[in-house]
């Protein structure tokens, strides 16, 4: 009987579910992040370096369009903290008493029009995206980047005929990397990140909306130490420069 | 009006050589027990599976010949068939049934449907005209079968086993119907058959078919009298020797001497009928000339007779009274002595 | 036939097929329950959901009409011809029923894209892009409902009995009279089974057509997608279509419950 008890600790043990020794940091733990699709590989940076800030703790990301994630939060999906790509989706979150504390921008983004890589089409501006020869896609209507690039295309008074609405701008990114597209408008960060598959033409300041990232606390998570410290630390030098080093500007 | 057939092909197992001949003024047979490739041969002539050697040819048109290339689609050739379990179209009336020759031709719908009418008055079946084949009688489907296949007025009526699908209580109506259906018929009517009866009552010629080739051939009375394979002595019921005759002795194949009454010489068939052959517990003296030892096997009592299965260097069946079986104890097996009169084998050429 | 007994069911039997039924029927429940039944009438006539519908239906009947152009030719095929290789071919045209949809939408892309094998040569030769377009809806559809249908033709082919045609054809039927007035209508039911199956199919595809058509509203924006979109928008309404599409497969279902349970 006794050998069985510890074989079955041994087991126990083994699997894991023996909690780890409790480390001084009460941010240690499983994290929940719901972030918008653009912060993909900027966060999964600052993850690491969350990490390394606080031993002990386990980010996780659930990286989608912002609507999604809203809907995904407003139907009790459980998250830590929330990062959402413009103000009236978190202003939803809000309203929805979803949030614990007031959201901070932690982050700028500007959009930049992706096309395939070397330039094909030579597309040289907003005005290209226009032509009979160029096959336009943006993201659905509620997603933030396609407000913002509606913005940028009213600036400048041109009305390309988008042939598909993606649900987020990796969508966008992956099919004009496909070359099934030939252009779309993305964030100078997914631009980036997917270099060398897609090259990027640059929109001018004039037109170019700043779009402001926001991040909350969520008000139902596990682990509110966490969040607060993952808050702070995108806010943080540390946070900062792994969002800058993928083409972020400050807020 | 003539059919010539000489069909040479391999199925499987099957090794098929046949070569017959038919008018129209006949209706013949061909009988065989199963397997013997009987509804094989019929679907070779309906083109349904090719020859490898032979040819087949209808009022001198080629319909088949392998070594010339000839091959008429079973669709082209001018033929009616009625099949073993009849196929009967499930999802069509009788009178769809019996008119799909008609328009399949390309004759129009109302022509078509009038002649299927036609037919089914003649077969006494108007009244089923738009019943589906599924609330018909077996006798009543076997009508529309050959209503089916005679609508398109074929020189070459083709019937595989006829009555088989038949319950034994309907199966001689049937019959008798089908002989005066038959006889109307002005084409080439050749049906493939195992029962012995239904050859016989139909039939003008019986061919025997075993085991892919022809045995015997001949009016159902010749076929009977003189059986030429063990078959066709089975069906008849009568034992049947071969052997080399000479002086009034018949050396048998398998051994043994017969004597026989016929100055007969060669090679020979002979018949001995049950009924001629006497059983005796002890050696019999007397004027038989065959006299021989042998083992009674079994009885079967059929009616007011007896028939003893005696096996010896002659195997053969005797026809007794089951009187005679209770007296001899001839149920309870052992030796027995059995004689049979020369003057009683029949002997014909082989 | 006899009336099947009522047997006793086994309590740890009874109980896992209970909790087998009520994880199915849960969810179902949960949709029906939180449908805002209020603002159904609203939703289902906003412009957005009634495209959506439109374009479902004719994009999921012309998916079907093209697998019975081409499924039941291929059904014929391995259900009457011997040649090497059908096993493996066999087994290519169904993958798409056991494949994940988005892995079917990739593989079109691979071959009709614009830089696919075919789509190349469609782009450069003809001009013609598939990929964003209603076509390609259709495509994207066929492509994962045709196997359905060629399954259910197959097997129903294969119950049929060939002397059925042999007979017609010594009544002097042609080969395509044999099959428009026997083989046809002999398996009428297993045609019309397969049509329902791969229809129902076509009406819910998903993962193919977002990726391989795109998602564009009166275009290639079918119902499935629309769920998916409004779910961020305005979630009632993606209720309201869910409970449209569940009623539909819910009638598929049980119109032809005889036919896939297989009774005679």
């Amino acid at each position: 009987m006794r050998r069985f008890f510890l074989l079955a600790l041994a087991a126990v043990s083994a699997c894991g579910s023996v909690p780890a020794p409790v480390s001084p940091d009460k941010a240690g733990g499983d994290l929940s992040v719901f972030a918008a699709a653009s912060l993909t590989e900027a966060f999964k940076a600052a993850g690491t370096g969350f990490k390394a800030a606080h031993p002990g703790s386990n980010p996780t990301f659930n990286f989608a369009g912002t609507p999604t994630l809203l809907t995904q939060l407003l139907q009790g999906a459980g998250a830590d903290v929330f990062a959402s790509a413009d103000q009236p989706n978190m202003q939803k979150a809000v309203d929805a008493k979803l949030v614990a504390g007031a959201p901070r921008v932690f982050a700028t983004n500007k959009l930049e029009i992706v096309v395939g890589a070397g330039n094909p089409k030579h597309i040289s501006g907003l005005a290209d995206l226009a032509r009979a020869d160029v096959l336009y896609i943006t993201e659905a209507p509620d997603v933030p980047a396609a407000k913002y690039a509606a913005q940028a295309l009213a600036a400048a008074g041109v009305k390309p005929a988008p042939r598909s609405l993606e649900a987020d701008v990796k969508g966008v990114v992956s099919k004009v990397a496909l070359g099934e597209a030939d252009a779309g408008i993305v964030y100078v960060t997914d631009v980036r990140a997917a270099r060398g598959r897609v090259s990027g033409v640059a929109i001018p300041d004039a037109q170019n909306p700043r779009a402001g990232y926001l991040v909350a606390e969520v008000r139902a998570a596990h682990n509110p130490y966490g969040a607060r410290a993952f808050v702070d630390y995108l806010l943080s030098a540390g946070g900062q420069q792994a969002l800058q080093g993928f083409g972020f500007t400050p807020p | 009006m003539s059919l010539a057939a000489e069909v040479g092909l391999q199925l499987g197992r099957l090794r098929l050589d046949v070569s017959l001949a038919a008018g129209g003024a006949e209706v013949v047979a061909l009988l065989g027990p199963n397997g013997a490739g009987k509804t094989t041969f019929l679907r070779a002539l309906a083109g349904l599976v090719p020859l490898d050697a032979g040819r087949v040819e209808l009022d001198g048109v080629t319909f088949e010949d392998p070594v010339r290339r000839v091959f008429v689609p079973t669709e082209r050739r001018p033929i009616g068939v009625v099949f073993q379990d009849y196929l009967l179209f499930p999802h069509l009336s009788v009178l769809d049934n019996v008119a799909f020759g008609l328009r399949s031709r390309g004759t129009g719908r109302k022509t078509a449907d009038g002649r299927a009418r036609d037919w089914l008055e003649r077969l006494d079946l108007a009244a089923y005209a738009t019943a589906r084949p599924d609330s018909l009688s077996g006798g009543q489907r076997q009508r529309v079968a050959l209503a089916r296949a005679l609508a398109t007025d074929p020189r070459l009526l083709l019937l595989d086993e006829p009555l088989a699908a038949l319950d034994a209580s309907t199966r001689a109506e049937v019959r008798r119907d089908l002989k005066r259906h038959l006889a109307s018929f002005e084409g080439i009517r050749l049906l493939v058959t195992h029962d012995p009866l239904e050859a016989i009552a139909l039939a003008d010629r019986l061919v025997v078919l075993e085991s892919g080739t022809v045995t015997q051939s001949g009016t159902p009375a010749e076929v009977t009298a003189r059986p030429r394979s063990q078959y066709v002595a089975d069906l008849v019921g009568v034992n049947l020797f071969r052997g080399a005759a000479a002086g009034g002795v018949l050396s048998l194949a398998g051994g043994g001497l017969l004597a026989v009454a016929d100055a007969a010489a060669g090679d020979v068939f002979a018949v001995v009928h049950p009924r001629a052959v006497a059983v005796h517990r002890q050696r019999p003296e007397g004027s038989p000339r065959n006299v021989w030892r042998g083992r009674a096997e079994g009885v079967e009592l059929a009616g007011d007779r007896a028939r003893v299965r005696v096996s010896g260097e002659i195997s053969l069946v005797a026809e007794v009274t089951p009187a005679a079986v209770a007296e001899l104890a001839l149920a309870a097996g052992g030796e027995v002595w059995i004689s049979v009169k020369a003057t009683e084998v029949a002997v014909y050429p082989a | 036939m006899t009336r099947p007994r009522r047997e006793r069911v086994p309590a740890a039997l009874g109980m896992l097929a209970g909790l087998g039924a009520a994880f199915f029927i849960l969810p179902l429940a949960g949709l029906l329950a939180r449908a805002p039944w209020g603002d159904a009438l609203t939703a289902l006539s906003a412009p957005e959901t009634l495209e959506a519908l439109r374009l479902s239906l004719v994009a999921s009947l012309t998916a079907t009409a093209v697998s019975l152009l081409l499924g039941v030719p291929l059904a014929w095929v391995y259900a009457r011809v011997e040649f090497p290789g059908r096993n493996l071919l066999r087994a290519l045209t169904t993958l798409p029923m056991v494949l994940p949809p988005v892995v079917g939408g990739i593989a079109l892309l691979l071959a009709f894209g614009r830089r696919g094998l075919l789509g190349m040569l469609l782009e450069r030769g003809f001009g013609i892009t598939l990929p964003f377009t209603t076509a390609g809806v259709v495509m994207a559809e066929t492509f994962v409902s045709m196997p359905f249908l060629v399954l259910t033709v197959e097997a129903g082919l294969r119950s049929l009995d060939s002397r059925y045609e042999e007979a017609a054809r010594t009544l002097g039927a042609g080969r395509w009279t044999v099959l428009g007035r026997v083989t046809l209508p002999l398996i009428a039911p297993s045609l019309f089974a397969g049509a329902v199956l791969s229809w129902a199919r076509a009406l819910g595809e998903f993962g193919a057509t977002i990726t391989f058509a795109g998602n564009f509203p009166g275009r290639t924006q079918t119902m499935p997608l629309a769920v998916y979109l409004l779910l961020e928008s305005r979630p009632e309404a993606s209720f309201i279509l869910s409970l449209v599409l569940l009623a539909v497969s819910l009638a598929v279902l049980v119109g032809l419950r005889d036919r896939w349970l297989g009774s005679p």
